[in-house]
């Protein structure tokens, strides 16, 4: 099976596809020839008065907030913030929280998140790479991992599955690694590699954000650079959100940061701005490390 | 193309629904059916005298369950003392004390207990317990029997029950955390203390539950111990007489119940108490259970 | 202080004495079977009918009772599973994890479980009389079906409720819908629903009790839904009950076949279990 596909991928080396440029940088990391078109589009995603209640417990209260496109967004927070739940309403997984009950907006290009159904939702999910905390891979082989979503979103053509499948594992900086063994499961990676996998999963659908719920916490200092540099890079096409525990990692990376506490969103601007001149008495303390 | 995907994803779901439901509802239907078939045999006699009577005779319209209650009652009870001594044994060694060969031998010995048809334990008990009980055991106590004794089917029916009891106690065992028996044992506790005092107590409803359940299963048996316990239609006096089960007779008088008026109302009775004793046991101790099994996970 | 040592050496002593009396009851139903069932078999028991005079003891064999048994819980398995994989599939990919409705069903289903195959034999007579039918190949079918729904359902939900809430939200989140993920589940328990139904259709070729009334008995091969049809457990427990000795047995052989099908399917069981793993998630 590996010789089979070995041999099949030599044609497309030697097409030179343009997914390298001369230096091996990725040069563009929207596929050529993607199925939804939107490079130049700008996209916005805006919440208003978002509460959401799971249970009895007000867990998110009164959100208002606009993600940046293109930029790396930071939430920062200590834990039981609502963070995560936060990032489940942007892709509607807050669904399959039992007892939960979601009002305001979240506006994505002016369709609301929260009211949408059926066809939307799964367009929305579409649209909102999620990356976990804990990579998931799910259980298949590598290949098939990242040919997945493509195959529900009506990709069948081998060829181009093939294509798609090693774009997005070369954006995802896997794919020397990967190459022979594209048939293995995937549970047999490392987890720094699985983590890539997701993030690569996540790309082959085509999405305009990225949500990342604290993805590099379960990784080692080495895996979770790679997963971060990848990040910086991808920003050019992908607006990013990343819950993160690590100050030091938004600092490294953020555009922009949001701070919440207990359910509420206390600061949040520019990331330049809001860790040198905070402006809420909390955020000082937060920033100062006084709770984390 | 993603109103379609939706579509057939709620579809599915809608089929989906309804296969559950139907088949959830099962437990109603069969309930209801049983009920209005036994309803002619209320019209001429109270559910005191069915249940109380002793006085069965099908063919002048006398139909006093009392033997069969008593039979069934009593196979079970010494099916049950006997099989739950040795079956909670058995499961606290296997958890607490062997070592994984002996689990990697002993489970798969339990699969087979526990995957033989009722039909071979019948087979089983004509063959070894039956000629044990006539041969040996009785001359020692009364002058004469069968073998065909409400004793065998009490032995065949523990058996029987053993690698279930045994299954259910090892789950349930073995949903106590570690740290508890740690706790224990860091204090100076034994090994058996620690079962003792902090294991078995700590899931002590789960194994009173899990008895239960034992129990109906015991109460439906019927192939096996209709094949040993001798059938005969009296209250038995002692455990070397035979006695006439509930299931047994259901099943033994199948053939001729078209043919006397009331005597299929009155054998759909008889299925009908076995159905609400079997469902209710069932209910009670799957709650429980479900219960024990929250508080651990 | 002695005293706890003497406690815990004693019960260690009962404890293996329990394990040893479970194991001799294992070994001697097993041993009794083979060794009595094996000096009465052979090749005419399973590949004849039953002919002329079979009944005092003259020439034939049981093969109507296993071709019936095949005939009953093939088609019965056929029917179960695909009644009882979508339920799987309802209850933990279309429910939430602590949803109401799931609690419940799996309560109904447990107590299903728990129903003794006789009152299953009953309810499925008192069907067969509100249609009008005869005892019949259909009316085992019908009831062996009942019968082993909640079984399959109820192993196959445990297999799959072990199977990670994680994997379920990464494919929501690439644009799934939840019968597109129907899929990723399916490959991951199918060993699973393998062992499940294999542990399903030993419980459904041994039961007797609720064929007795449905299927009836007969000493040809059904060529049709509405012909009464033998079984297995019910040649058994019909040729056992026989004072003529070569008629006991062949209740012995068929008792010996019925015993190896069992147990194969319980080895078939374990050996998938072990086998197909591979994408397993530890």
């Amino acid at each position: 099976m590996k010789h089979f596909f070995q041999a099949l991928s030599l044609p497309v080396k030697s097409r030179a596809y343009p997914f390298n440029a001369p230096d091996g940088k990725v040069a563009n990391l929207f596929r050529p020839d993607r199925k939804f078109h939107r490079d130049e589009e700008e996209s916005e995603l805006v919440v208003r008065d978002l509460n959401v209640y799971i249970k009895e417990q007000h867990i998110l209260k009164e959100i208002n907030l606009a993600i940046p496109d293109k930029k790396i967004t930071c939430i920062v927070g200590p834990s039981g913030c609502g963070k995560s739940t936060l990032l489940k309403t942007f892709n509607r997984l807050i669904d399959s929280v039992e007892g939960a009950r979601v009002s305001g907006k979240v506006l994505l290009n002016g369709t609301d998140i929260v009211s949408s159904s059926g066809p939307e939702i799964i367009h929305l999910r579409r649209e909102m790479g999620l990356i976990s905390q804990k990579p998931c891979p799910l259980p298949m082989s590598i290949f098939d991992n990242i040919a997945y979503g493509c195959r529900i979103h009506g990709i069948r053509n081998r060829k181009k599955l093939r294509l798609v499948v090693r774009h997005y594992l070369e954006a995802a900086g896997l794919w020397e690694e990967v190459q022979d063994r594209l048939n293995t499961p995937a549970i047999r990676l490392s987890i720094g590699q699985q983590q890539r996998l997701c993030l690569a999963r996540s790309l082959a659908v085509e999405p305009r954000f990225i949500l990342a719920d604290e993805a590099t916490s379960a990784l080692d200092p080495i895996s979770s650079k790679t997963i971060e540099e990848l990040f910086v890079k991808l920003k050019q096409n992908y607006s990013i959100v990343m819950v993160t525990h690590t100050l030091r990692q938004a600092l490294r990376i953020a555009d922009n940061v949001i701070f919440m506490y207990l359910g509420e969103v206390i600061e949040s601007g520019p990331a330049e701005r809001v860790f040198n001149r905070p402006e809420h008495k909390l955020t000082r303390k937060y920033l100062s490390g006084v709770f984390s | 193309m993603m109103t379609i995907r939706v579509l057939k994803d709620k579809t599915a779901g809608g089929i989906m629904f309804f296969l559950t439901l139907s088949s959830m509802l099962l437990v109603v239907i069969m309930g209801i059916g049983l009920f209005l078939k036994s309803a002619p045999v209320f019209e001429e006699h109270s559910l005191g005298e069915l249940l109380f009577s002793s006085s069965w005779k099908p063919m002048r319209g006398e139909f006093g369950f009392l033997p069969f209650i008593m039979g069934t009652i009593w196979v079970t009870v010494i099916a049950v003392v006997m099989a739950v001594p040795v079956s909670l044994l058995t499961a606290i060694y296997l958890t607490e004390y062997a070592r994984p060969v002996v689990r990697k031998y002993v489970f798969p010995a339990l699969d087979i207990l526990a995957g033989l048809p009722s039909v071979i334990y019948g087979v089983w008990g004509t063959l070894l317990i039956v000629p044990f009980i006539s041969g040996w055991l009785a001359p020692r106590f009364v002058d004469f029997s069968t073998g065909y004794t409400m004793l065998a089917g009490g032995i065949v029916l523990g058996v029987m029950i053993l690698p279930l009891l045994v299954s259910l106690f090892i789950e349930l065992i073995t949903s106590v955390p570690e740290e508890l028996r740690e706790a224990s044992i860091s204090l100076g506790a034994t090994r058996w203390q620690t079962t003792k005092a902090v294991v078995v107590r700590a899931v002590l409803p789960g194994l009173v539950a899990a008895v239960v359940l034992a129990v109906s299963r015991a109460l439906g048996e019927t192939i096996a111990v209709l094949m040993v316990c001798g059938n005969l239609p009296e209250i038995p006096g002692s455990l070397f007489d035979a006695c006439y089960p509930i299931p047994a007779l259901i099943a033994n008088n199948y053939g001729e119940m078209l043919s006397l008026p009331l005597y299929e109302a009155a054998l759909m009775f008889a299925a009908l108490i076995l159905f609400i004793v079997v469902l209710l046991f069932n209910l009670v101790s799957r709650v429980v259970l479900y219960r024990i099994e929250k508080t651990f996970s | 202080m002695k005293l706890k040592f003497l406690e815990e050496k004693l019960f260690k002593i009962l404890m293996t004495g329990a394990m040893l009396t479970v194991l001799a009851f294992v070994v001697s139903i097993i041993y009794s079977i083979l060794t009595k069932g094996w000096g009465a078999m052979s090749w005419d028991m399973i590949l004849k009918l039953p002919g002329g005079g079979f009944y005092i003891g003259k020439e034939g064999g049981f093969l109507n009772a296993i071709v019936g048994s095949v005939y009953i819980v093939g088609i019965s398995t056929l029917l179960g599973l695909l009644i009882s994989i979508p339920v799987v599939f309802y209850l933990n990919i279309y429910l939430k994890r602590r949803s109401q409705i799931a609690y419940i069903a799996r309560i109904a289903y447990d107590v299903l479980f728990g129903i003794p195959s006789i009152v299953y034999g009953a309810f499925g007579f008192t069907i067969m009389i509100y249609f009008g039918l005869k005892t019949s190949l259909l009316g085992g079918i019908i009831v062996i079906t009942l019968l082993i729904i909640p079984i399959f359902i109820r192993s196959m939900d445990e297999v799959a409720r072990q199977f990670p809430r994680e994997i379920l939200d990464a494919s929501y989140s690439l644009g799934a819908t939840r019968l597109e993920t129907i899929r990723v589940v399916l490959r991951q328990i199918a060993p699973g629903i393998a062992t499940a139904t294999l542990l399903s259709v030993g419980r459904a070729i041994g039961d007797a009790a609720s064929v007795m009334f449905t299927a009836g008995y007969t000493d040809s091969i059904p060529t049709s839904l509405s012909q009464p049809a033998a079984t297995l457990p019910l040649a058994v427990f019909f040729q056992l009950s026989s004072p003529i000795k070569e008629v006991q047995d062949r209740a012995y052989a068929a008792a010996l076949v019925l015993t190896l099908i069992v147990l194969l399917l319980s080895v078939l069981g374990r050996y998938i279990t072990n086998r197909f793993s591979k994408h397993k998630l530890k």
